[in-house]
């Protein structure tokens, strides 16, 4: 009897207290700070760069904070971050917002982003098109045996939603369409990438980095993925990545964009995953 | 003296409601980013749409997939831990002599103690791929693995819990079922299983809420294809594994990130109308059996 009311009166506490907000606390630093915002792609890149930057200028902070392209791009026209982030170019009305706003973006291109389309490696097909990608991923093709391959069913695995890659991949290949709803989701490349070397059927896609032995990387309209094709912009599922600075970089983010299109920066690029420039 | 003394008190009686602070801490926060969901999506459109498309243009928050992956798993989960959980409290508890018991019990209260995630890599790198050439699935990743996993993750929390509760029978209860002429077999159904059934209830409760809160398991075993599940032997997500997969990236705030508080806010909900079940269920035994407290 007790503890049924307890837990009543429990219930009905909550309630009550359901809508209370909270405020943040401020706090104060004289460091020199700068902000960056934007590409959850890009995301890993500028947060290890900027931990290097700033183990090596201990008079430095810098805030790294995520939120997608098109957040990271507003925030800079609205001069709340100093350097934008993002896995796309900047669209021309938001150029228009950024002038009337007396803000100067100008485009880094900091590293290259190519995602491999992966198989099984008893997997026949060794080349697909973009098209035919698309049409698996969307479902309209759903045998193997559509493409040229075995009478097999294709079982389709992708990246949970909050993944850079799910994005690239949704962009560059999909154009925006849905993945079919009953795709495998997977939480990493490595996982994609374990599971599409265990199921015959499969076909994953991943970063140029994690592509193994074990798995079969897809020539994509008759190019081969490679560092090569993808900084010379030949693979199709190749991407540049950006850093937006206000005018010509001066200060601190002059440095940073300098540390980043560094040797070490660049090496920075490569351990995460992606095609460095140099 | 007694100022010290009084000072003790008041140590142990904030401690003692410290969790309680965390409890309504927490709730309040879940209701707090909850809610603001509720202003782009209708509760009805959230709980019963049939599309999960959180970061398409325009998005979809329908969840009702994530639901019945969630309660699809755990009746999975349940089939085999209840049967395996309970069966092994009542031959602990009846039939193994005192050195069995003495070895056994430890031993599955250590099985109890294993990290989740130490199941699922159990689950992903053997039971998987052995379930998808045993049956010829196309993906050994699906609701059924999920199943199995976590079904003996929850084995030994039904165990532990449900032998704790045969234990605590009065020793008077078999006496008196024995002194009237009863079997041991008819002593266990009619007698010791009725007595313990409040803390046997409570024990499978407490293991359906394992599975159904479980999520490094399910997001690593399940899956994860936000599709209404037609088989137990396709991928599903359920709603732990959505939120453990989209919450890092969701922006801040947005529809999305509210979208997976409201899906936490719908398991702690559920944990929550279970743990009053299983306090009416142990209130109506223990009338039953004339022990109110």
């Amino acid at each position: 009897m007790n503890r049924l009311n307890k837990w009543l009166l429990l219930c009905l506490l909550v309630l009550c207290m359901g809508t209370l907000s909270y405020a943040e606390t401020p706090y104060g630093v004289d460091k020199k700070k700068i902000i960056i915002e934007g590409s959850t792609t890009v995301l890993p890149i500028a947060q290890a760069a900027a931990e290097t930057f700033m183990r090596q200028n201990p008079d430095t902070d810098i805030t790294v904070r995520g939120g997608g392209s098109g957040v990271g791009i507003a925030s800079f026209i609205d001069g709340t971050c100093d350097i934008a982030c993002a896995s796309r170019s900047i669209k021309p009305e938001e150029v228009e917002k950024a002038t009337v706003n007396h803000r100067d973006p100008q485009a880094h291109v900091i590293a290259m982003d190519g995602i491999c389309i992966i198989v099984n490696s008893a997997n026949q097909i060794s080349s697909l098109s973009k098209k035919q990608v698309a049409d698996i991923y969307t479902g309209k093709i759903s045998n193997w045996s559509a493409v040229g391959g075995d009478n097999q069913k294709i079982v389709v695995i992708s990246r949970d939603s909050s993944s850079g890659t799910f994005e690239a991949f949704g962009t560059l290949v999909l154009g925006g369409q849905r993945v079919r709803p009953d795709a495998v989701m997977q939480a990493s490349n490595q996982a994609v990438a374990s599971t599409v070397s265990r199921t015959p059927g499969a076909i994953g896609y991943a970063g140029l980095g994690y592509v193994s032995i074990e798995v079969k990387a897809l020539s994509i309209d008759g190019v081969t993925p490679s560092k090569e094709t993808v900084l010379g912009n030949q693979y199709p599922i190749t991407r540049p990545l950006f850093m937006y600075t206000n005018g010509k970089p001066a200060g601190l983010v002059r440095d940073f964009i300098e540390f980043v299109m560094s040797q070490e920066g660049q090496k920075i690029v490569d351990e995460q995953g992606f095609v460095a420039l140099k | 003296m007694k100022i010290k003394e009084r000072l003790y008190k008041w140590i142990f009686t904030i401690l003692a409601f410290s969790s309680l602070i965390f409890l309504v801490g927490i709730v309040i926060i879940l209701f707090n980013e909850a809610l603001p969901t509720f202003k782009k999506v209708k509760v009805l459109e959230f709980i019963f749409g049939k599309s999960w498309y959180p970061t398409y243009n325009p998005p979809e928050f329908g969840i009702l997939p994530l639901i019945l992956a969630s309660i699809w798993v755990s009746i999975g989960a349940m089939l085999i831990c209840v049967p395996l959980g309970v069966g092994s409290a009542l031959y602990l508890n009846e039939i193994a002599g005192y050195r069995q018991k003495a070895i056994l019990k430890p031993l599955i209260e250590i099985l109890a103690g294993i990290p989740s995630i130490v199941y699922g890599f159990f689950g992903m790198a053997i039971l998987a791929p052995f379930l998808q050439d045993l049956l010829h699935l196309p993906i050994g990743l699906c609701a059924f693995t999920a199943s199995i996993t976590l079904g003996i993750m929850a084995t030994p929390t039904v165990c532990s819990i449900a032998e704790d509760a045969l234990s605590y029978v009065p020793k008077s209860f078999r006496e008196a079922s024995f002194a009237v002429g009863a079997n041991r077999w008819q002593t266990l159904t009619q007698v010791v299983i009725p007595a313990a059934g409040s803390g046997i209830s409570t024990a499978i409760i407490l293991g359906v809420s394992r599975a159904l809160g479980e999520t490094m398991t399910v997001l690593m075993v399940a899956g994860g294809a936000a599709v209404i599940p037609h088989s137990i032997f396709e991928p599903v997500r359920p709603m732990t594994a959505a939120i453990a997969a989209e919450m890092g990236e969701a922006p801040v705030g947005g529809t999305h990130y509210h979208a997976l508080f409201a899906i936490a806010l719908i398991l702690f909900l559920t944990t929550f109308v279970f743990n009053i079940v299983a306090e009416l269920i142990s209130r109506r035994f223990r009338i039953k059996l004339g022990l109110s407290g």
